[in-house]
């Protein structure tokens, strides 16, 4: 057997593992292995590169060495530092991020191969030249987009949906000219338009500009809360620019994984969006609180709410037999779970039956909050799906609701407003409610949240927190 | 022809590999998931290598440079964080669970 047979076959098995590892993370127990497979068929992938490069003909340059080694010393040496140090609350921008770089390398190799069949003096197949576009354009766009969907979630660029006069006409422009110019390269590839290497790379110039800037455009109107989906799409979007770089070096196991990412992604954000009752092609156009003419009121005038102190509220809970935890994004954002695991342990070690009722997308993605509450070592046992928890709502003493809003608005059951069908916690079913809330502002759905004015709801006005806090130190004082 | 034949034979069955792989996951999965599906793009890493193989001109270094740096954060970063992720679901020793009851 030579060596390039040799290597085809270690890099199908590489492809292999990468499918069964993805289907080994369907479910809890075997996720982790799964993972760990899916590593294990990347080391054999990249050592099998790395084979091939050691035996090539004429051998790789000194340079070539050093570019591979120290680049991935330095990316690597990052992705490892970065992914062991991040907070496991600042976890979703960080996978936008290496999302980020995954698109750049993609449009990075297909530049790379364009530019220096423009050199030779050649001109790239048609074919060729079709996915070296698309590569391009969509690496471009996954770059841009997901470093401003990082950075939405970071907080360093406004969650809220930024539209800017004239940002529809700009996007329309953009994407003429991204088509006018690929037009242009594939009529010089075939041969009817004559343009030189130079012309072609300005051309491909103006590609990369226009597509990097369609990906800010696309992204910035985009409310915060929608993020987990957008980087799910974007990471769809660089599987396929992967692919397409794949048919760009003519080499299949860039192909074969990145059209399994490009699929798998797109399903999984389709179910994202489902969890959140969010069609795509919604999320994409704008946000429905975001101005876009569709905000609903809930009617009603002003609502009467019944404010309720720490104490009251903590000796309802030290008192009551059963209390379910409604735990939401507020939670998150106030990296509230260790203080929301003391206020369980706490209460459990006082005879009370303490559950955690975990909307589908309740965090900042959807499955963040059990990360984060595990992190906090609340057990596993006790974190309760919505389908499991929502009829235990009838029996239970008291719901804490925790930084939640829109999943627990009873409006969702009623049709005609901005939530109507969205799957929600039945936390007004409970005998009684308690909401630790920094004010009475909207949700990202911007409508009032009807269980505040229910009867049975006392709001405790704190950061999650804080509120939290003061709970244990009441309840520790009884 | 038939090489680039080839080529789209192996994207379209991949791509209805990937559409069947992901089938019922549970919500609390969806994360760590979409971090897994992330670090395999992450085999961008191998086109790094490859362009960085053959380079012969500064413009070709370079860009093959920041190709494998970006690729070799995906491939690292990706792999490590999912896997940390996933930590956090691994059911904790019994031992300490008690303690707290008691």
């Amino acid at each position: 057997m030579d060596i390039e047979t040799l290597v085809r076959l270690a890099q199908l098995v590489g492809a292999a593992c990468f499918v069964l590892g993805l289907h080994l993370m369907n479910s809890p127990a075997s996720a982790r292995n799964g993972n760990l497979l899916s590593a294990g068929g990347m080391v054999v992938a990249v050592g099998a590169t790395l084979l091939d490069l050691i035996t090539r003909p004429g051998g790789v340059s000194g340079f070539g060495w050093a570019v591979i080694v120290i680049g991935f010393a330095i990316g690597g040496g990052l992705g490892l530092y970065t992914a062991r140090t991040v907070k496991m609350t600042a976890m979703p921008q960080l996978v936008s991020l290496f999302n980020a770089v995954g698109g750049g390398a993609a449009a990075l190799v297909a530049i790379d191969d364009f530019v220096r069949i423009a050199a030779s003096g050649q001109t790239a197949s048609v074919s060729t030249t079709v996915f070296t576009v698309l590569d391009v354009v969509i690496g471009s766009v996954t770059f841009t987009g997901s470093l401003i969907a990082s950075g939405k979630l970071q907080g360093l660029i406004s969650g809220k949906p930024i539209i800017f006069p004239g940002s529809r006409i700009l996007t329309i422009v953009l994407a003429i000219v991204a088509v006018i110019a690929t037009v242009v390269l594939v009529l010089g590839a075939n041969g009817t338009l004559a343009i030189d290497g130079t012309v072609s790379v300005l051309v491909l110039a103006l590609i990369i500009a226009s597509a990097c800037v369609f990906g800010v455009t696309m992204v910035l109107p985009i409310g915060g809360a929608d993020m987990p989906v957008v980087i799910s799409l974007l990471n769809a979007f660089t599987g396929t620019a992967v692919a397409m770089a794949g048919f760009v070096l003519v080499n299949p196991v860039l192909i074969i994984s990145g059209a399994l990412v490009g699929a798998s992604g797109g399903i999984l954000t389709k179910l994202m969006a489902d969890a959140m009752n969010r069609s795509i092609i919604n999320i994409m156009i704008g946000g429905f609180g975001g101005g876009e003419g569709t905000v609903g009121s809930a009617g009603g005038g002003a609502t009467q709410v019944r404010s309720v102190s720490a104490d009251d509220a903590a000796i309802q809970m030290a008192y009551a037999s059963s209390v379910i935890i409604v735990p939401g994004y507020g939670l998150a954002v106030a990296q509230a779970q260790h203080a929301c695991r003391e206020l369980g342990e706490l209460l459990e070690s006082r005879g009370v039956d303490v559950k955690y009722a975990i909307h589908p997308v309740a965090g900042r993605m959807p499955g963040h909050m059990n990360v984060l509450l595990a992190e906090a070592n609340v057990p596993y046992p006790l974190l309760k799906e919505m389908d499991d928890i929502n009829p235990e709502f009838d029996r239970c003493d008291v719901a804490l609701v925790v930084g939640a809003n829109d999943v627990t608005n009873p409006a969702a059951r009623r049709p005609g407003n901005p939530v109507s069908g969205m799957p929600i916690l039945n936390v007004d079913h409970a005998k009684s409610i308690i909401v630790i809330k920094r004010s009475m502002g909207r949700g990202y759905a911007g409508i009032d949240n009807e269980l505040y004015g229910n009867p049975k709801t006392g709001m405790l006005f704190a950061d999650a927190k804080d509120g939290l806090g003061q709970l244990v130190a009441a309840v520790k004082a009884l | 022809m038939t090489d680039l034949l080839t080529q789209i034979t192996i994207f379209v069955l991949a791509i209805l590999v990937g559409f069947e792989v992901i089938s019922k996951v549970p919500a609390t999965l969806h994360t760590p998931l979409m971090s897994g599906a992330n670090s395999i793009h992450g085999i961008v890493l191998v086109g790094g290598m490859i362009i960085a193989a053959g380079a012969d001109n500064p413009v070709s270094y370079t860009l093959a440079f920041v190709a494998m740096v970006f690729g070799a954060a995906n491939v690292v970063g990706g792999y490590v964080v999912t896997d940390r992720m996933l930590l956090m679901f691994k059911k904790k020793p019994a031992a300490p669970k008690p303690a707290a009851q008691a």
